[in-house]
């Protein structure tokens, strides 16, 4: 069910100003990709535009391939709302629904599409989701109690459930525990190696440790210099490219000898 | 809404502000549907505003050129008509002002920098209460108890101030005058100009006013020096919008005072200069017809004379947020 | 010290100047406070002395037309104002049917789909101008309206619920407008995230985060209409007889009744406009508070 992307010569525009160029790359499915790089250089900018989110913004469009076992995302008679159905994504701040329960939270991707679902069914689901996200056994008691009276962690754990629920293809993270403390960063890094072996998971981490942790691949991306679009460094298995990256300003930007 | 459907399909493409022109072709039906009919309702609006202008002027026009005697005894043809209630008008309004202002700003100062912090929105909103007393009420107030109790005041002002034109007398024995009509006004037009200037002096730079406070003012050379060069082009705004409700307001007046078009300077004799929109609430049971067109043409001037003091508030207003950016 | 006294000295007068004038401009705004109350104060005060005397079951159960009373063998009044309760009920329903639609698609193009087009300033613009219409202005334009296409002399509640929603359109859109920007980016983003389109993710995230203030927008917005007269007066007229069809004839309104009973200028008639001033303050303020305590409930949901 998971599935790999492959890249192709991507330019990313916000109206007339183009934010990233010149990406290529394969991410592999069933594995755990990250990107790291400075604030600015377009690693979140790019990964939104693996569900076609980033044409939320007015005016942002993107040229190139993006291909997901081979379909173009960016083909004219694909939907983008189906693209965002395959390809979940949680969010840099965790953002449950506030008028929703925890049940309702889980089940929201279902019931805002107006899939009609049978009460056991349903159950499953968010029973499903839940233990899937290592949330279940801290709200099986109170599923419905508001969303937004969890924690920090257990609210993005709640989010990511909530993304899972859809069953989707693909999982991208923006940065998923730049909002949340230790003790959750953890227990988020533990579900991201249990997601693994059922999705194709892409995060975009400004923690490098944590990159190293969690990654198969990563990317590195930078900026040229300022104002200048921000492009792809290097790519390469996370372990030599802690090790022994290809380019020298990897190098320089992992070992802290760079802003 | 059932007017704007070419208009409706014209725009899309490039007005819908999300997904490019690469999605919009595989959006949804469901997604058209809604933002179709969401501009609609923003086109409806456009339309009826041009609505009120053109039938106005439809029903109206007949209304410039009338018979002479249809414009009464006072004035001859319809711009010598209109012109005395204009007067009337203006006068209402300025008396309203000159009340209005100086307490609307002592109001919102109060509320912004002056009373006790756990007050200040209890009293925020017993000042909004003000704005939500209906006018017809006013004028029942107006008219039953502040003109009697307020009579043994303006045979005070003739007695004593009767040198000047306003307060030639003779005093009206009902003491239903313009003066008290101006004072009605004024009190409506409080809750409005307070609530905005309010908003305004909140807005100061905390940096501004602490600067102020950290070389030595007192709290009223910090609001003078601080907050007031702030907040002018904002003060303006609000006073403009206080004119404009003063300038439209008709049962306060109608009720209190009973007026004909004339131009007097004279604020508390019987015979009061009338508004255009106290002069329509009177006359608008008038079986002639060409009384009718008249009255919509004096309609349709002070509508265009609202909108160019509500639209020049807008722009101060407006310029003065850009002169901060 | 004697620094201090050095300063005192030289600079002493000057600084007793300038705390004597901080020192008067305080009590002079503490003093407008205070006389701003009188008139409000004074009002309601009037207001509810003369009005609560003459509330009774009879005001409140009939209306004006005119019944020969068997007891005395002649023609008297109803002397109440139950044609009126159900004249401004309808119109002023009417009014909420008519804008609150519109208003709530209006701000929907604003803030999501209309961005910073030209439309979508041309609109907000608009809106401005429209909440500076004299309300007798948008009398005289359901007046016009429908003179024009039913003839002279066309009086209908309906009239009234045109002119009182072009006054009621730029609360309603001003307010949805302003609580629909409250809700968090993030929430648009995590439906959009799931596959959901535009449109649902407004019904079903958007609306209900911001419905406690739609909610109370648009309860003050009738609250501020409801106490209109003008338009009314030009548009609805008077009646004596309760009417309930909205599409037939003159109504009676309670604003139009106070006005109308003050015009008698006798002494029952000052007394049901007193009565109906009373009913009337007390309907906009059950509506306000109403209002206030539904943001108050949903504030904390929708202020995250």
């Amino acid at each position: 069910m998971a599935k790999s992307i492959d890249v192709s010569d991507v330019n990313i525009y916000y109206g007339d100003f183009k934010a990233v160029e010149g990406v290529n790359m394969t991410i592999r499915a069933r594995a755990v990709t990250a990107f790291i790089g400075p604030s600015g250089c377009g690693k979140s900018t790019f990964l939104r535009t693996l569900n076609r989110m980033h044409e939320v913004i007015p005016g942002a469009r993107v040229e190139g391939k993006i291909a997901v076992s081979g379909q173009d995302l960016y083909d004219s008679a694909v939907d983008p709302v189906e693209v965002r159905r395959m390809v979940g994504m949680v969010f840099q701040r965790p953002n449950p629904f506030p008028t929703m329960s925890i049940y309702d939270n889980v089940l929201a991707g279902n019931r805002l599409n107006s899939r009609k679902l049978k009460r056991p069914d349903a159950d499953d689901i968010v029973e499903r989701s839940l233990r899937g996200a290592n949330l279940w056994n801290e709200v099986k008691d109170r599923l419905n109690k508001p969303g937004m009276g969890l924690s920090g962690g257990q609210q993005q754990r709640l989010c990511i459930a909530r993304a899972i629920a859809v069953e989707p293809q693909i999982l991208l993270m923006d940065e998923p525990c730049s909002a949340l403390d230790p003790i959750s960063t953890a227990a988020i890094e533990d579900l991201i190696h249990d997601l693994k072996d059922r999705y194709t998971i892409v995060i975009v981490t400004h923690n490098m440790q944590q990159a190293a942790r969690v990654s198969d691949d990563t990317g590195f991306f930078n900026l040229k210099a300022a104002g200048q679009p921000g492009h792809l460094v290097e790519f390469n298995p996370t372990k030599k490219m802690f090790t022994n990256p290809d380019n020298e300003s990897t190098e320089a930007y992992i070992s802290g000898r760079f802003g | 809404m059932s007017t704007t459907p070419q208009l409706e399909q014209a725009e899309p493409g490039e007005d819908l502000g999300s997904p490019g022109p690469r999605s919009s072709t595989s959006y949804g039906r469901g997604d058209r549907l809604f933002s179709g009919t969401a501009l609609a309702s923003g086109l409806t609006i456009l339309v009826t505003l041009a609505a009120v202008f053109v039938f106005l002027l439809l029903k109206g026009f007949p209304g410039f050129s009338a018979d002479p005697d249809v414009y009464g005894p006072s004035a001859s043809n319809f711009w010598g008509y209109v012109g005395r209630l204009l007067f009337g008008t203006t006068l209402a309004a300025i008396i309203a002002l000159v009340v209005a202002v100086p307490f609307s700003f002592a109001l919102a100062l109060f509320t912004s920098h002056y009373a006790p912090r756990r007050l200040a929105a209890p009293i925020a909103y017993v000042i909004d209460l003000l704005a939500a007393v209906p006018s017809v009420v006013f004028g029942l107030w107006g008219a039953r108890t502040l003109a009697v109790t307020s009579q043994p005041v303006q045979r005070w002002l003739d007695a004593h101030l009767g040198f000047l034109p306003f307060f030639h007398g003779p005093v009206s024995a009902t003491g239903r005058t313009i003066l008290v009509a101006g004072i009605v006004l004024a009190i409506m037009c409080i809750p409005i100009i307070t609530a905005i200037s309010r908003e305004v002096f909140k807005q100061t730079p905390r940096l501004h006013e602490e600067a102020a406070l950290a070389l030595g003012a007192t709290r009223w050379e910090m609001v003078r020096y601080a907050v007031f060069p702030h907040s002018r082009s904002g003060m303006v705004a609000a006073v403009m919008l206080g004119l404009g409700r003063a300038l439209g307001e008709t049962m306060a007046v109608a009720m209190v005072m009973s007026s004909t078009p004339i131009v007097t300077l004279n604020l508390i004799s019987s015979t009061n200069p009338a508004t255009i929109a106290s002069n329509i609430a009177a006359n608008y049971k008038a079986e002639d017809n060409r009384i009718q067109t008249v009255l919509l043409a004096t309609g349709l001037v002070l509508f265009l004379f609202t909108f160019l003091v509500n639209f020049a508030a807008r722009y101060i207003a407006g310029r003065g947020e850009r002169a901060q950016r | 010290m004697s620094t201090a006294d050095l300063f005192e000295t030289t600079t002493g007068s000057l600084r007793r100047r300038r705390a004597m004038t901080d020192r008067l401009v305080t009590g002079v705004i503490w003093a407008a406070f205070a006389a701003t109350l009188v008139p409000l104060v004074w009002l309601l005060w009037v207001v509810v002395s003369k009005g609560l005397p003459s509330i009774d079951g009879n005001l409140l159960t009939h209306d004006m037309v005119q019944r020969l009373d068997p007891t005395t063998g002649k023609l008297q009044a109803g002397g109440g104002l139950e044609h009126a309760l159900y004249g401004t009920l309808l119109v002023t329903l009417g009014a909420v049917a008519i804008s609150v639609p519109i208003g709530l698609f209006t701000s929907i193009y604003l803030v999501e789909y209309g961005g910073r087009s030209r439309v979508a300033r041309t609109i907000t613009f608009l809106v401005d101008v429209m909440t500076g219409i004299p309300s007798i202005v948008a009398g005289l334009f359901g007046l016009a309206l429908f003179t024009l296409i039913f003839g002279v002399g066309t009086r209908m509640g309906i009239m009234g619920s045109i002119a009182l929603s072009l006054l009621m359109i730029p609360t309603v859109v001003r307010s949805a407008e302003e609580m629909m920007r409250l809700v968090p980016n993030d929430l648009r983003e995590a439906s959009y995230a799931l596959g959901v389109p535009k449109w649902r993710t407004i019904v079903k995230v958007v609306i209900p985060t911001a419905l406690g203030g739609i909610v109370t927008g648009v309860m003050l917005a009738i609250s501020r209409v409801i106490g209109e007269t003008a338009p009314l007066l030009v548009a609805v007229g008077a009646a004596e007889a309760v009417n309930r069809n909205l599409f037939d004839g003159r109504m009676m309104t309670l604003p139009v009744f106070i006005m109308t009973q003050y015009g008698t200028a006798t002494p029952e008639g000052y007394d049901r406009a007193w009565a109906g001033a009373l009913l009337l303050i007390a309907i906009v303020m059950v509506l306000n508070l109403t209002a206030r305590l539904i943001s108050l409930i949903f504030a904390p949901k929708t202020g995250r």
